[in-house]
């Protein structure tokens, strides 16, 4: 196991657990703007703006749910998954111990903490090949409060209507309005069309991995992603559901061939405090670049 | 906006000139208590701590030991609606005079604070180191057996802020904000 990779991989999830990536930054600034002074609104952003810079100055976790450990990585055809998957163990030990990891990894049924983040899913490890010859690691932590108010459902719904482009926007706003308070708002949404129970709410989880600020390649995607936004912040949730116009930071739709007589709309609820990372390893496993 | 200045333990009397909408600084005391600890108080089981007057926190903080003490690194709320079936007993039976947490409780909640006496004041999720700056000392823990989120945590607090969001006298941020965006959610689906 190389000792350079573990601390590459400590590093990243130094600086996953404690700053926020910059395009997460500029839209909670942004937002800060839309709210009228002395609202509740206006102080929930104005303690996350200071909840920010804390937690960079003082390198401590940004929020104290250090949430699911999950790892996207790409690799060279032939790289030694399983001794990447026994350093980023070793890492997240080590991170724990220091304080950038709470002790999150529970047994479902006997309710016992591990006590160093390592058990059956921790950390979750997603691997995929790719044909350059470097090694590029995506960690996002995804705390348990945002992860919980997370939905799938199923088109047609008698409520929320058919399968079509109405049909989803409806089961995406209600997402948005059963989650309310509970997964910290404003949030971010991840939302897959179609594919299974659980290749629909990978590819949810995937589109988090996606620029704040990109733009949809599928011009139909794109303005759904729009739609949503606009109309979620039309709601009146607002930050904390507190009340207030900014409710959604962004919202990132991908989509999945399904099978003809499923429709699933899966949704992956980010909260406020986005910590996704990544970085691109050099031949020596050190840092050669930062991805957000 | 004032802010009212709070030291624990409170009185019946405080708690209930609480109002939804009021900016609190609390000083004192605060019990962290969640998830697990909440089900063991519903199982009868004796709460390590007198908690008359208390403030019960949900949190699950992040504790790391330096020598025998123990350091608070990240101390934000966490999500209070699982804590809905217990809350109003613990109001009852042990006598809390306030709950910190987060995206507020329900009506069995908002009636215990009639009924006994409580408030529920909203910390801003997600800011554990606002909040954590807040905590000056941890005194202790108990129930560590459950696992340091889910551990009874003895914090000592210096004008920790929160936003009064349920009330004594049937007052809910919560309840409101839910009845207007789902009136407004609805009216888009059409």
């Amino acid at each position: 196991m190389s000792d350079t990779l573990i601390a590459s991989l400590v590093e990243l999830i130094r600086r996953t657990s404690t700053i926020l990536p910059a395009d997460v930054v500029r839209a909670v600034e942004a937002a800060k703007g839309t709210e009228e002074s002395g609202t509740n609104a206006a102080y929930a952003l104005d303690v996350i703006g200071c909840n920010i810079g804390l937690a960079k100055d003082k390198s401590q976790p940004l929020c104290q749910d250090t949430g699911s450990i999950l790892f996207y990585v790409h690799t060279p055809v032939g790289y030694d998954q399983i001794a990447f998957e026994e350093a980023a163990i070793a890492a997240v030990k080590q991170a724990t111990a220091k304080g950038y990891l709470r002790q999150n990894s529970v047994d479902s049924i006997t309710g016992a903490n591990t006590g160093d983040n390592v058990g059956p899913g921790f950390p979750d490890m997603h691997f995929h090949q790719w044909r350059r010859d470097e090694v590029e690691v995506v960690l996002m932590l995804k705390g348990g409060g945002c992860e919980n108010v997370g939905a799938t459902y199923t088109l047609p719904n008698p409520k929320l209507g058919g399968r079509d482009l109405k049909g989803v926007e409806n089961a995406i706003l209600d997402c948005v309005l059963n989650a309310q308070g509970q997964g910290c708002g404003p949030g971010i949404l991840g939302v897959g069309i179609g594919g299974d129970r659980v290749s629909g709410m990978a590819c949810a989880k995937s589109q988090l991995l996606r620029a704040l600020d990109d733009t949809n390649i599928d011009p139909v995607l794109a303005e759904l992603e729009a739609t949503v936004v606009r109309k979620a912040n039309q709601s009146g949730i607002g930050p904390m559901g507190f009340g207030g116009k900014t409710t959604l930071l962004g919202c990132k739709v991908g989509k999945l061939n399904r099978v003809p007589a499923s429709y699933f709309v899966s949704i992956s609820y980010m909260c406020w405090a986005f910590r996704r990372q990544g970085v691109v390893l050099g031949a020596d496993a050190g840092i050669t670049r930062w991805l957000y | 906006m004032a802010v009212i200045q709070l030291q624990t333990p409170l009185t019946e009397a405080v708690a209930r000139s609480l109002k939804v909408g009021d900016t609190v600084e609390i000083t004192g005391r605060l019990y962290t208590g969640r998830d697990a600890a909440h089900h063991r108080l519903h199982h009868g089981e004796k709460p390590p701590v007198d908690l008359g007057g208390a403030i019960i926190y949900h949190c699950g903080p992040v504790m790391v030991k330096e020598g025998d003490r123990w350091v608070c690194r990240a101390a934000g709320p966490t999500t209070s609606s699982r804590e809905e079936p217990y809350q109003w007993e613990v109001m009852r039976d042990h006598g809390i005079r306030g709950v910190i947490g987060k995206g507020g409780m329900g009506p069995k909640t908002l009636d215990g604070c009639q009924k006994y006496g409580c408030v529920y004041l909203h910390a801003i999720g997600g800011a554990a180191q606002v909040c954590a700056e807040r905590i000056t000392r941890v005194d202790g823990v108990d129930w560590m057996d459950l696992g340091s989120p889910e551990a009874i945590w003895h914090l000592w607090a210096e004008r920790f802020p929160c936003i009064v969001t349920m009330d004594s006298h049937g007052g809910s941020l919560h309840k409101e904000v839910l009845a207007a965006s789902t009136k407004a959610i609805e009216a888009m689906r059409a």
